[in-house]
This record gives C-alpha cells, sequence and structure tokens, in this order.
C-alpha cells in the first residue's frame, strides 16, 4: 500500500535553533500514528513544519504526502488538499464568530476540490449534528473564535472543526492536554469516529492516557529531534511506566 | 521664462483649461473678488456674501499669521492657498468607461458596483437609460410628503433662507478653525435637510440620490436640523473610490437636533489615498460637529475611513440639553502611505449628558493612524458620563498607531471611563485561519472586520456588508 505521508530526514529550525535534526517516518492510509516524547524534543515543531507554520524552516530533506512535495504548498493549500492540525494552543480572534469562520474554512476547501458551496441552511444542519458528537453547545459557537472559552472548550472546537472538515490527514498537537477525564472521552469519540480506511491520523501526545482511546497503530519516541524508537501500542504503556530516559539513553 | 511663469503654464496646459470650461472657471487666488463671484454665481442673499466676506477676513488674517494648524500627526506639504482655483464648472465627463484608470475599474469590479453606477462614480457620462432623475424625483415627492425639505444648499438659501440664516454657523462658527474658516468663505455646494416637528424620516437620506452632489465635493457645506422629536438617518459618500481631480478638500457638517430629536450620520469615506508610494491623494480636513440643543435629544456619528491621503477630522457632539446623548463610533484604515489623525470632541453641557466613543484604528504598510479624542464635562454637567474605547490594529512593523486621550472634568459627580488597547495582527492568526484552508488575503479581512465589527454594526445594513469589502480591498497587498 502507499504511504499517505512519508517524512524523509526532515531538518527543521524554528526561532534560531535546529529541532528537528533527520526525522523518518511514513503513514499509510487508515493508520494511527502516536509520537510520544519528552518536552522540547521537537513533536510540536513537527505537527508545525507538516502543516506549513511559516516560522519553522526546512533545512533539508523533505515530506512527500499523496506523493507531493509539501514544500511546493502553503498552509492553506495543504488545508484544502485534506491536511488538519488540531492546535496545542488554539488562538482566539475577537468579532468573527465560530461559525462565520468554519463555513468560511469548509466553502474554501469545497471549492478547491470543485465541489458546490454550502449554504447557510445546509451548513447549519451538518455543524449541528456535529456539534452533538463533541457534545458542543450552540451558543458557544456563535461566539467569537475562542474567545472566552475554557481550556477544554477550545480543545473540543478543534476536534469539531476537524469533524466538520473530514480532513485525510489529522495531526493532533497535544489535544489531550489540560482536559479532565470526562472531556478526554469526548474528544476521543469526535476522533474515533472520522478514523477510516482512507484517514490517517497523527496523535502527538506526552501521555499514555489518551491512547486508551485512540488506539495508535504505531507509537513513535521523538527524542532530541529524531524518531529514537516505534514501536506497537504496547510501547506507550511501557513509557508510561519506565519514563523517556531509557529511550534517549539508548537513542544516543 | 522665469520657472515659477514655466509651471504656471504647464500647470494650464495639465489641468486642460480650454476656451469654454476657462469661462465657467474663475482664475486661481483667494480674494474679495472670488468670494463675490462665488456668491453672486449662486445669486445669495446679501446676509450670505456679508458672512462669507467676515470669514474671508478672517482666513486671510490666519494666512498671514502662519496658523495652519500643526498640532495633527500628520506631514505633508505646505499648501499655496493662493494658487488654488475656488470656483470651477463641473468637470468636464469622459465618453466611457475605456478613458478611466484600469485600476479603479478593478476595484469597482471587486466591489461589485455596477455597471452604471460605475460609469457615475468615475465621472463618465451618463445615458439615457439610467434615470437617476426619476429615483430621486419618486423620493422627493416622499419626502415633501412629510414636510421634510432635502436639498443642495444652494437650493435651500433660495427655498428656506431663514432657516440657513437662524442656523449657519450656529454649531460650527465661520471662526473656528483654520479649515472651517477657509470653507465658510468659499464653499461651493452640499447638503441641505430639515426633519419638521415629530416626523420621523421614512428612509435614509443619501447624498447618492440628490444629482450634482459629485461636483460638490471639494468645499462641501451640510447643514441638518432635527426639529422637536423628528427622527433622520443620513448616509454620506459611497463606498467605491471616486474620480476627483481637486487635492485639497476643506468640508463642514453642522447638525441641530432639538428637544427629543435623533440625528444618525453615517460616513463611508473612500476617496483617492494617493498610490503605493504615497504620490497624490486627497488632503481631507473636515469640520464635523452637532448640537444637541434639546433635551433629551442624540446625535451619533458613524464613520468608515479608508481613503484620502491625508486625514484630519474630528465629529463631534455638543450635549446642551439635559439628558442629551453623544456617540462616536468610528474606524480609520491607514495603508501604504496614508496619514490619519480623527477621534471626536464631546462636550458636556447639560446636566445627566451621556456619550460614548469606540474607535478602532487600523495600520497597514507604512499608514500612521492617530486617535486623538477630547472630553470635557463641563461645571454644570451634573452626572454626566463618557464611556472611552480606542484599539489599534498594526499590520506589519512599519506602521504606527498613536492615542491621545484628552479628559477635562470640571464636575465631581461626573464618571469618564477610558480604555485602549494596542495590538498586532498575530503570525498565529492568520497561520490558524490558513490551516483552515482560508487564502491569506481573506484570513486579513476576516481578522479586521472581527476587529471592527463592533462599528459596522452601527451602520445601516447595506452599508455596512458593503463597508466590510472596502476594507478587504483597501488591506490587499498589505500583508505578506
Amino acid at each position: 500500500m502507499t504511504a499517505l505521508l512519508e517524512i524523509q530526514g526532515l531538518r527543521a529550525e524554528a526561532g534560531d535553533a535546529e529541532i528537528l535534526k533527520g526525522v523518518d517516518l511514513v503513514i499509510r492510509p487508515g493508520e494511527v500514528h502516536a509520537v510520544m516524547g519528552p518536552n522540547g524534543s521537537g513533536k510540536s515543531t513537527l505537527a508545525h513544519a507538516l502543516a506549513g507554520k511559516p516560522s519553522v524552516r526546512i533545512t533539508a530533506g523533505r515530506v512527500l504526502y499523496r506523493g507531493r512535495d509539501l514544500a511546493e504548498l502553503s498552509p492553506e493549500e495543504r488545508a484544502r488538499e485534506g491536511i488538519f492540525l488540531a492546535f496545542q494552543y488554539p488562538v482566539e480572534i475577537p468579532g468573527v464568530s465560530n461559525l462565520y469562520f468554519l463555513k468560511a474554512a469548509l466553502n474554501a476547501q469545497r471549492r478547491h476540490r470543485g465541489l458546490p458551496e454550502l449554504d447557510a441552511m445546509d451548513f447549519l444542519s451538518l455543524a449541528r449534528e456535529k456539534m452533538k458528537l463533541v457534545e458542543m453547545d450552540e451558543t458557544l459557537m456563535n461566539r467569537s473564535i475562542n474567545e472566552g472559552f475554557s481550556g477544554g472548550e477550545k480543545k473540543r472546537n478543534e476536534v469539531l472543526q476537524m469533524a466538520v472538515l473530514e480532513p485525510t490527514l489529522a495531526v493532533l498537537d497535544e489535544t489531550d492536554s489540560g482536559l479532565d477525564i470526562d472531556a478526554l472521552r469526548v474528544v476521543a469519540r469526535g476522533v474515533n469516529a472520522l478514523r477510516g480506511p482512507e484517514r490517517s491520523l497523527l496523535v502527538i501526545t506526552h501521555y499514555q492516557r489518551l491512547l486508551e482511546y485512540i488506539v495508535p497503530d504505531v507509537v513513535h519516541v521523538l527524542a532530541g529531534g529524531r524518531i529514537a524508537r516505534s514501536g506497537g501500542k504496547e510501547l506507550a504503556l511501557e513509557l508510561d511506566d519506565r519514563g523517556y530516559g531509557w529511550v534517549v539513553e539508548a537513542a544516543l | 521664462m522665469s520657472h515659477s511663469a514655466e509651471s504656471f503654464a504647464n500647470r494650464e496646459y495639465e489641468f486642460g483649461f480650454v476656451t469654454d470650461i476657462e469661462a465657467e472657471s474663475l482664475p486661481p487666488g483667494l480674494n474679495e473678488d472670488t468670494v463675490r463671484a462665488i456668491s453672486q454665481k449662486k445669486n445669495e442673499p446679501e446676509w450670505l456674501l456679508e458672512w462669507r466676506l467676515r470669514a474671508l477676513r478672517r482666513f486671510l488674517e490666519l494666512l498671514e499669521e502662519e496658523r495652519e494648524p500643526t498640532w495633527a500627526m500628520v506631514r505633508y506639504p505646505k499648501i499655496d492657498y493662493q494658487a488654488i482655483v475656488y470656483y470651477s464648472a463641473p468637470k468636464k465627463s469622459l465618453q466611457s468607461l475605456d478613458e478611466v484608470d484600469p485600476e479603479l475599474l478593478r476595484t469597482y469590479a471587486k466591489l461589485g458596483v455596477p455597471l452604471e453606477e460605475q460609469k457615475l462614480l468615475a465621472g463618465v457620462a451618463v445615458d439615457a437609460v439610467f434615470d437617476s432623475v426619476s429615483v430621486a424625483t419618486t423620493f422627493k415627492a416622499e419626502l415633501e410628503k412629510h414636510g421634510i425639505v432635502f436639498c443642495s444648499f444652494s437650493d435651500a438659501v433660495q427655498r428656506c433662507p431663514d432657516l440657513v440664516r437662524q442656523y449657519l454657523g450656529s454649531v460650527v462658527p465661520y471662526s473656528d478653525n483654520f479649515f472651517a474658516t477657509l470653507n465658510s468663505a468659499v464653499f461651493s455646494d452640499g447638503s441641505f435637510a430639515y426633519i419638521p416637528k415629530g416626523v420621523r424620516c421614512p428612509m435614509e437620506l443619501s447624498t447618492y440620490f440628490r444629482i450634482n452632489a459629485s461636483n460638490t465635493g471639494q468645499f462641501e457645506r451640510t447643514l441638518i436640523i432635527a426639529d422637536e422629536g423628528a427622527y433622520v438617518s443620513y448616509l454620506e459618500g459611497c463606498t467605491a473610490p471616486m474620480r476627483d481631480e481637486n487635492q485639497l478638500h476643506a468640508a463642514v457638517v453642522e447638525l441641530v437636533a432639538l428637544d427629543d430629536a435623533e440625528i444618525k450620520y453615517s460616513t463611508v469615506q473612500n476617496w483617492y489615498p494617493g498610490d503605493k508610494n504615497g504620490k497624490g491623494g486627497i488632503y481631507n480636513f473636515v469640520t464635523k460637529r452637532g448640537k444637541c440643543a434639546g433635551r433629551r435629544s442624540k446625535i451619533s456619528w458613524t464613520q468608515v475611513e479608508t481613503g484620502s491621503a491625508i486625514t484630519w477630522k474630528y465629529p463631534s457632539c455638543i450635549l446642551q440639553g439635559d439628558d442629551s446623548i453623544g456617540e462616536f463610533y468610528s474606524v480609520a484604515l491607514t495603508a501604504n502611505h496614508q496619514q490619519a489623525d480623527t477621534g471626536t470632541k464631546m462636550i458636556h453641557i447639560g446636566r445627566n449628558t451621556r456619550s460614548t466613543i469606540l474607535s478602532k484604528g487600523i495600520a497597514a504598510g507604512f499608514g500612521q493612524n492617530t486617535y486623538r479624542g477630547l472630553v470635557r464635562i463641563q461645571p454644570k454637567a451634573e452626572g454626566a458620563r463618557n464611556y472611552s474605547r480606542c484599539d489599534s490594529l498594526l499590520l506589519g512593523d512599519r506602521c504606527g498607531a498613536h492615542t491621545f486621550p484628552y479628559l477635562e472634568v470640571r464636575n465631581a459627580s461626573a464618571t469618564v471611563e477610558h480604555e485602549a488597547t494596542t495590538s498586532k495582527i498575530g503570525e498565529d492568526q492568520l497561520f490558524y485561519c490558513r490551516q483552515r484552508g482560508i487564502s491569506e488575503e481573506d484570513a486579513v479581512s476576516m481578522i479586521v472586520n472581527g476587529f471592527c465589527k463592533e462599528v459596522l454594526r452601527e451602520l445601516p445594513m447595506e452599508f455596512a456588508v458593503e463597508a466590510q469589502k472596502l476594507l478587504g480591498v483597501s488591506l490587499e497587498g498589505s500583508v505578506g
């Protein structure tokens, strides 16, 4: 089976420092990969590099998505091609309603794919269905983007956007951090509803806990800007038990 | 040939002063003859001529003493007031849209301006099919039914000279400030509206429905009077850029609201801002002031200022009547090399007077955006209240935003609140939008519109939609 995403020897800088020092990773359609690792190991930089954040500079290597070099695509083009990033710290945008924003995003993506735009009525019924899935209150959706949202509401909003946009590759950057157990279940339900043979997930997390709900096919440990170890879902349990130290040491 | 004579000759050529047009234009320069000639062409009564002449004498004094204001945060080359033509007949129409600057046409297309309207705005002769006259007459008949007077200023001088005489200069005296004094001496035309007692004007009044409005831009004079219990909403300007060859604009607007009257005045100003390098563009020096003369009266200013190379403008309210209300809602955008120094004055004189100021400044490119506002509570203004908020948004790091709030409180029972914020459009906000598939330009436009939302919702619906588009178009190319 051909890979959906192929990261080859990726080196990248953020700020003045080199963060990624040669990452290799292959994700096939339908697979769920977890990336774990200590703070500062480059997990978020990897997510940003995939989404095309302008402040992350690729210095070597490449990323192929459906066989295309992502370097050729702007962030918005990547999104329209089906790459979604659930942000670790979703921003607030005052005065722009969540629903308006999401409709604009969905229709920008539909235009790109040659599909007719959804009108307000059709969009609203779609959005309502997905709001139910992540137990999102409709009054929140009429408010400005993430303004005055609690940490949990922000994360749920990310998952809602993902559910509406139905990406081919979803990258979840510590979507579980700061969530209580109930919120975690809701988020996991939203993510699992999206799983399918055509869709792949890259789940970045600190903790094994999330992976009880979103069961990965492969677990990677990112340490010092490289994949230090890969394994099955039992690797996550082992990390939870023993910490990251032994992996990092073994990789040196 | 001396240098100045040569440039004068070239200048004449440049402006195409040909035979028949020359006959309708006065020679450049400002003196008693100029003012007398303007007054005579308009067949004005003696008192009005005298008023203009007093203004002229005052202006010449100010000019002599070099009293042109310099306190605003705007820089421009010295204006030679004796080199300006103060009266000229309507500009010669272009024959077709082919003669219009293609850049202008592209902007019209982006704003979705219908073809016939594009011609009007660009100064192209309009064919008989587009019968704007009949639209105007329909409106006129409806207004007359209610006893509302809505006409050009010149017409008003003939039709209701007593009202004009009573109220002209009652809010902005001819000696008010340098540019208002200039306007008082040489104003060419403008709008006049009178809403009788107890009448709620059944439609938004707009200069758009007044023919000839497009040629009165340079020294415009507007006077609106809402009699006791009357209500009127007045729309000024146009969201699409207008062709205009005059660089200096100095308009005066006076509003008078009697007991229980309300005036809502909305402006979308999109005069030519100059090119990307700051060449050309309108200098817009405007004096706008409303007097809440009556008890429980209300005056509300809403402005969206995106045009002009220089904007110098402080729509203000004199809250004289007890329990009267003044409001100022403003969006000012400066891109490229535009400069704006704008804000308001709220003068609380009566008891329990209230005012609200909400200002949103956006600076991009090399734009300089200044909010300057005065809240003055007079000793007798028991229980007066003011709330002000000034937010600035910066796009890029070569532009500037400045805030100068002046508070003068002379009554201890007053409540005055002021808040100000300055923020940069965040890389993170842009990336967030783009990551969802929204283009960078659409993202900027969305974030800016969100920033301005509280002001835009004060505009009449149709205007608000156009103003939103306008903000997007004005910022094109400002980011990235």
